[in-house]
């Protein structure tokens, strides 16, 4: 069969996957972030941390508890690390620097799982464990939990409050994220993922050479690392390592986790909104972008333009045997339009435009289908740029889902688009406007020379702003420049949208619901999904294009 | 309540919040998933370790190995792994693919060379190399290539072997694994399980 039906086919079996489990899943979210029933354990432990679970927060309460429990979560996992010397199962390794342990804590609470390290030589089993893993399931349902108090903002009227932050990322949690995990990371194992402790094996290889194996509890790892777009690695070598994925139907698995939770909450959206129409027309925007993006990765990669693939006959540096090139690409996009940020082909080794679409993806705002939750108040945020644009152009106020968009709400929707190219920019400027750190950039942290060195530090710093985590790992990131900049970068790329997006909540909860006319723009139809799809390609490409058109543009071209 | 108090609780709601999430999620959750593996499907949790004629345990199933010599030059008795950036090749302590881009030079130059020493050591011309001969995977750990890589490298090994070509052939393609479902990845061939299978022929 040729490549292109191939990539067709199976880009066909995902789509059928999540077309089968989006209402299911969509619709029991919905109900999750709508009961007002407690489980009997969920009561126990809102009484053992000093919770009200019937105490309705405001956003700037609801924003309290977030960034509380975020910061709790950066000291604890800092805290670990500098302690490895001391803990079991930490193979042996030593305390992780402080410049490290900073950047590695707010990556993974940010949800970014941006590495610095490569992990089998760095982070022993307790620091992977007590630190990573449990950040992997938090950072994603604060992520979820913010999410849902935006939809709440747009579907209740005249109330001050959104819901209660620790009910909800309670709930994520216990009855979403850990049941998931657990059943996949079983499929996983069965797969082929290891779990075990064992450390490392030394062993004489089949024709007398020597080779130590890896050990670990991994699919546990691999199962949450997906299922919450969060992409850390257990390995360096992140889902290409054969035990992290060891083969073409442990790929789709993993593919379909990262994309499960994203593709379905715009379900959950329509369902709390009362209107399941306006989610379809969110989610069809979103599948639209991904259509597109991937279509062109994978077209940049089988046609293997540039001189080493063209000499190779196939762009297969940097790629799995098993996995091939329309399986490689698949995943990489999946993982950069979400903010998974996983990879099982090395990015830096793509085609030089190739390389360009995780970066664009990444530009894009990581709304097609998003981060879980960090996806769905993204693209809602994009949907109302969208009708503001609608109401400027038809000269009417604009309005969403009944909510009045004045000049409160579209400040902080402007704020809120500004936010991540400001950091991208910004940071990819200043490593190379600061001589000092130029030299350094220049002299220690870039692998590749020209043009392509460019593209390493501005894909960087997107992946960093953006909550991705995916790099052109060719760069040497663990430099006290790297580890503070790019750390600033994900804190800020996190937290700032957060507290536009709620603020975004609490004055849309506050308002009236005022009724549809026959001049309200409807939200549902084909060409509103048009008009976001605009909106969400035109802001990126204003803000973008001049310097992808100095890096990977240059590179390609 | 001031709102400095108000927070302040804040903090000490969050890190009891975070301590039980440790306990349950970064223990308990391990716990459960390891015991399943390791009672249910034990081989798998351990990494599909493979054994030799003897019984003696020469590596995993799932991770690629060198079949050079201590100078990196090609043992013609064995089928050859792809090229590798993980350590020195094949390291499984440090997984990595090679990261060059694709203009980089000293990337072309490594293609250029490869090409010429597998063209050299199969005895074919440079043209009938597959690209995956010539380059390194995204692991470093790549346990397989593809079936053309394997088939280009019958003649020599059975020629170093002194075996029948055409058994050598009929071992390679039972050793070809077709695409997951039909659909996903590529056909391959394991290298480890493939010179597994060569040497107790050969004995």
């Amino acid at each position: 069969m040729d490549s292109s039906l191939l990539a067709i086919l199976q880009v066909g079996a995902l789509a059928l996957v999540l077309v089968v489990i989006h209402r299911p899943l969509g619709d029991y979210m919905a109900h999750i972030y709508s009961s007002t029933k407690d489980l009997r354990v969920e009561r126990g432990f809102y009484r053992l941390i000093g919770v009200d679970a019937r105490a309705e927060q405001s956003w700037m309460a609801y924003l309290r508890s977030v960034l509380a429990f975020s910061l709790i979560g950066v000291l604890l996992v800092y805290a670990i690390q500098r302690a490895q010397a001391v803990l079991p199962y930490s193979l042996g390794l030593p305390a992780i620097p402080e410049g490290l342990s900073f950047n590695t804590a707010v990556s993974f609470v940010t949800n970014t799982n941006w590495q610095s390290y490569s992990p089998e030589a760095t982070m022993g089993y307790t620091v992977q464990l007590a630190g990573l893993a449990v950040q992997n399931f938090v950072s994603a349902a604060v992520g979820i939990a913010v999410a849902i108090a935006l939809v709440r903002g747009l579907a209740r009227t005249r109330q001050g409050t959104l819901g209660n932050f620790w009910v909800d990322l309670t709930r994520g949690i216990l009855r979403l994220l850990l049941p998931l995990a657990v059943l996949v990371a079983i499929v996983l194992v069965a797969g082929g993922v290891i779990q075990n402790f064992a450390g490392f094996t030394d062993v004489t290889t089949l024709s007398g050479g020597a080779q130590s194996i890896p050990g670990g509890p991994v699919a546990s790892q691999e199962a949450i690392k997906m299922l919450g777009t969060n992409g850390g690695g257990f390995f360096n070598a992140n889902s290409s390592h054969p035990f992290e994925n060891p083969t073409g139907f442990t790929n789709l698995v993993q593919i379909v986790l990262m994309l499960a939770i994203p593709f379905s909450l715009p379900r959950t959206f329509g369902a709390m909104v009362g209107d399941k129409r306006q989610g379809y027309a969110i989610l069809a925007a979103m599948a639209t972008i991904f259509v597109v993006s991937l279509t062109a990765l994978t077209l940049f990669e089988l046609g293997g333009a540039g001189t080493a693939p063209q000499l190779a006959g196939a762009a297969m540096e940097g790629k799995e045997t098993r996995f091939g090139i329309a399986t490689s690409t698949l995943f990489g996009s999946a993982s950069t339009l979400t903010s998974t940020g996983a990879v099982n082909s090395m990015h830096d080794s793509f085609t030089s435009l190739g390389g360009m679409m995780p970066m664009i993806n990444m530009m894009l705002g990581e709304v097609a289908p998003g981060g879980v939750g960090s996806g769905l108040y993204g693209m809602l945020i994009l949907a109302v740029i969208a009708v503001f644009i609608a109401g400027l152009l038809v000269g009417r106020t604009p309005e969403y889902l009944g909510k009045k968009l004045g000049p409160r709400e579209i400040k902080l929707a402007s704020l809120y688009i500004l936010v991540t190219p400001t950091l991208v920019l910004a940071g990819t400027a200043l490593s190379f406007a600061i001589p000092a750190v130029r030299a350094d950039v220049e002299g220690t942290s870039i692998l590749n020379p020209g043009l392509h060195g460019l593209s390493e530090v501005l894909y960087a710093f997107t992946s960093a702003a953006n909550n991705n985590g995916s790099a052109f790992a060719g760069l040497t990131a663990n430099t006290p420049w790297f580890n503070t900049a790019l750390g600033a970068a994900m804190l800020f790329g996190r937290f700032i949208p957060i507290v536009l997006v709620l603020a975004l909540a609490g004055s849309l909860a506050a308002q009236p619901k005022i009724p549809s006319t026959a001049g309200t723009l409807p939200t549902h139809r084909p060409q509103f999904v048009g008009l976001l799809v605009g909106v969400t390609i035109i802001v990126s490409a204003l803000t973008y294009f001049p310097v992808l058109a100095l890096a990977p543009l240059a590179e390609g071209l | 309540m001031s709102s400095r108090s108000r927070s302040g609780r804040q903090y000490w709601v969050a890190l009891r919040a975070m301590a039980v999430f440790t306990l349950v999620l970064g223990v308990g959750y391990t716990a459960v998933v390891t015991g399943i593996g390791q009672l249910a499907l034990p081989a798998q949790a351990d990494g599909q370790p493979v054994s030799d004629a003897d019984g003696r345990v020469v590596g995993s199933a799932l991770i690629g190995q060198s079949f050079t010599d201590a100078d990196g030059n090609a043992l013609p008795q064995w089928f050859q792994s792809r090229p590798s950036a993980a350590g020195s090749g094949y390291d499984g302590t440090a997984s990595s693919g090679s990261n060059l881009g694709p203009e980089n030079a000293d990337l072309i130059t490594a293609i250029g060379d490869r090409r010429a020493a597998v063209a050299k050591l199969e005895g074919v011309s440079e043209s009938e190399v597959p690209a995956d001969a010539v380059t390194a995977s995204a692991s470093g750990l790549d346990p397989q290539i593809s079936p053309e890589y394997a088939r280009l490298q019958v003649a020599r090994v059975a020629e170093a072997r002194d075996l029948p070509e055409a058994k050598v052939a009929a071992l390679v393609e039972s050793f070809v694994e077709g695409r997951d479902l039909g659909i996903l990845g590529d056909p391959t061939v394991n290298v480890l399980e493939l010179n597994l299978a060569l040497s107790s022929m050969a004995g």
